[in-house]
């Protein structure tokens, strides 16, 4: 299948919104769906639903095996050493939390420091600044370079041998920058401390491999990478697991119990207490499949070109500001923009009634915003499904919208 | 995409008031009422003072949409030197109307300029911008009752 074949297998991309062809740009919110993961989750509960981990009977065995192969697909994915290092969550934001509220909550003392970046996610930086609250830590931020790129000078100078913990996003959500993991996950051991890292923009978009990246915590969601929504996952190293206790406790996640005591199970189910998303961890597994018969290649390539024309495209614009780096090489599969005096609302709504939808508002990251002095901007993304077709009128589009405000 | 169907949400009058607000601009002596909309970031700050149970003053400044500027703009056409009460009649029409509930002749008539944003009943998404500085003059009107007491 060639990737216009997996294109057609997405049913929403076939459908009108507001009476036009939908021209879905907000991949960095969600992407969508293709049918093998719609149908992977409705298989699952037509023919095989059952409790996982539970049932000695032959439905509930082939419950959890089902359940059981999604962790080693997702350890594969991101080159895991072992699949009882990944555990499912419900979401990046609950993988980053469960980090803050154990490694953190049992690392973290009065004076300790935990650095962020400037261009973090709401839910790569209120877990820590919460955190630091607690426990009269300081909460230290790695400032930006101009065109948005992580300044690893500055890095250097944030992380002292007070931190403790360094958390930055792979990918930003807004400027589409990468930062360079490999040499802040160095940074910060020199110093002692861990990395935990955002990859919720990422994992969809490049291979990432956990090991050589030498990260302590990685946390992404299902609902980025064409799975359904409620499934996240996050990995851990060995060493550092085994050392956590729970913070959530009841079935699935005991060996035994007694009125006086409990013996926790072992990783990965200690930390995966009561029923799981068992069918939206299914669907999970047939969208990692789906990249794996697609490629990397074929992903990359597409989506390279797609971010080229939309990034040129917005620079070319008179009367267009593009934020974060011009230089496509920088630049993930996302873009912020603003139309000077348009509000990014009325761009979205302009754009909107021609079925195309981007995303206008702070991107739950409003110190970013801050940073770069507005209070909001319209950001486009793309994802493989995308075509130069849909960049080409969403430009055209643009244009049309940015008239009809300036007029 | 027809421009036709941007100007059934943006028609013309919402466009003049976005463009050139009526009383805008913050005076630093009197009390201000500010609200954001958490889900764009924007800001709305409103100055509205009572004399003698009737609104004397009613200015606002803000960064928000075309939407947002030009409903603030009528809301402070429509409810200055309107009393107390008449101001939170007029308020309480104005959400039903972007909701897209009917409204009495009298009140549509009152609302002015007003009455053309009803027409953001569809576009759900924005209904939070039309209100915003509705909202504002209502919270700002609680307290100026509060403080006469």
């Amino acid at each position: 299948m060639t990737r216009t074949d997996y294109r057609r297998t997405f049913p929403i991309l076939t459908t009108k919104v507001n009476g036009e062809p939908l021209i879905y740009l907000d991949n960095a919110a969600t992407t969508q769906k293709p049918q093998a993961v719609i149908e992977a989750i409705s298989h699952y509960y037509a023919y095989d639903n059952a409790n996982v981990h539970r049932g000695v009977y032959t439905l509930a065995a082939r419950a959890t095996n089902q359940y059981e192969a999604v962790r080693d697909q997702v350890a594969a994915f991101i080159q895991a050493p072992r699949r009882d290092t990944v555990f499912f969550t419900r979401s990046t934001t609950e993988s980053l939390n469960w980090v803050a509220q154990t490694y953190g909550e049992q690392t973290i003392q009065a004076g300790d420091e935990i650095v962020v970046t400037a261009l973090e996610h709401h839910s790569n930086l209120v877990p820590w600044q919460q955190l630091a609250l607690r426990k009269r830590a300081q909460l230290k931020v790695i400032q930006l370079r101009p065109n948005g790129e992580l300044d690893l000078a500055a890095a250097a100078e944030q992380i002292t041998a007070k931190t403790k913990i360094v958390a930055v996003a792979q990918t930003s959500n807004v400027l589409g920058v990468t930062t360079p993991i490999r040499e802040l996950a160095q940074l910060a051991h020199q110093r002692g401390a861990v990395i935990v890292v955002d990859g919720a923009q990422t994992v969809a978009h490049q291979p990432v491999n956990v090991q050589e990246l030498d990260v302590d915590f990685y946390a992404f969601s299902g609902h980025k990478l064409y799975g359904p929504t409620g499934v996240g996952v996050l990995y851990g190293k060995l060493a550092l697991l085994q050392q956590l206790t729970p913070v959530q406790f009841g079935g699935e996640m005991i060996s035994n119990v007694t009125f006086e005591r409990t013996e926790f199970a072992p990783i990965p189910q200690r930390f995966e207490a009561g029923t799981p998303d068992i069918s939206g961890v299914i669907g999970l597994g047939a969208a990692l499949k789906t990249i794996q018969q697609l490629g990397w290649p074929a992903i990359q390539r597409q989506e390279n070109q797609l971010t080229a024309q939309l990034l040129n495209g917005l620079l070319n614009l008179p009367g267009v500001t593009v934020y974060g780096p011009e230089s496509v090489a920088k630049h993930g599969p996302v873009v912020a923009f603003n139309v000077n005096g348009v509000h990014p609302h009325d761009i979205a709504t302009g754009l909107d009634l021609a079925g195309i939808e981007v995303r206008a508002g702070h991107h739950c990251a409003q110190p970013l915003m801050q940073t770069l002095g507005v209070a909001a901007t319209v950001r486009a993304s793309v994802a493989f499904y995308n075509t130069t077709a849909e960049i080409d009128r969403f430009l055209v589009v643009l244009r049309e919208v940015k008239e009809f405000f300036q007029q | 995409m027809s421009l036709l169907n941007l100007n059934d949400l943006y028609k013309t009058v919402i466009l003049e008031h976005a463009q050139a607000p009526h009383h805008y601009g913050l005076q630093p002596d009197l009390p201000a009422t500010t609200l954001n909309n958490p889900t764009c970031g924007d800001v709305l700050t409103v100055q509205l003072v009572v004399t003698a149970n009737q609104i004397t003053t009613l200015q606002f400044s803000s960064t928000g949409c075309t939407i947002s500027q030009a409903s603030a703009s009528v809301m402070t056409d429509v409810l200055l030197g309107k009393s107390v009460s008449e101001a939170q009649a007029l308020i309480a029409a104005f959400s039903k109307l972007v909701m897209g509930t009917p409204i009495a002749k009298h009140d549509r008539d009152q609302l002015g300029d007003a009455a053309v944003l009803g027409s953001v009943a569809q576009f759900p998404t924005r209904i939070r911008c039309a209100t915003l500085a509705w909202h504002a003059a209502a919270q700002a009107l609680t307290e100026v009752t509060t403080d006469d007491q």
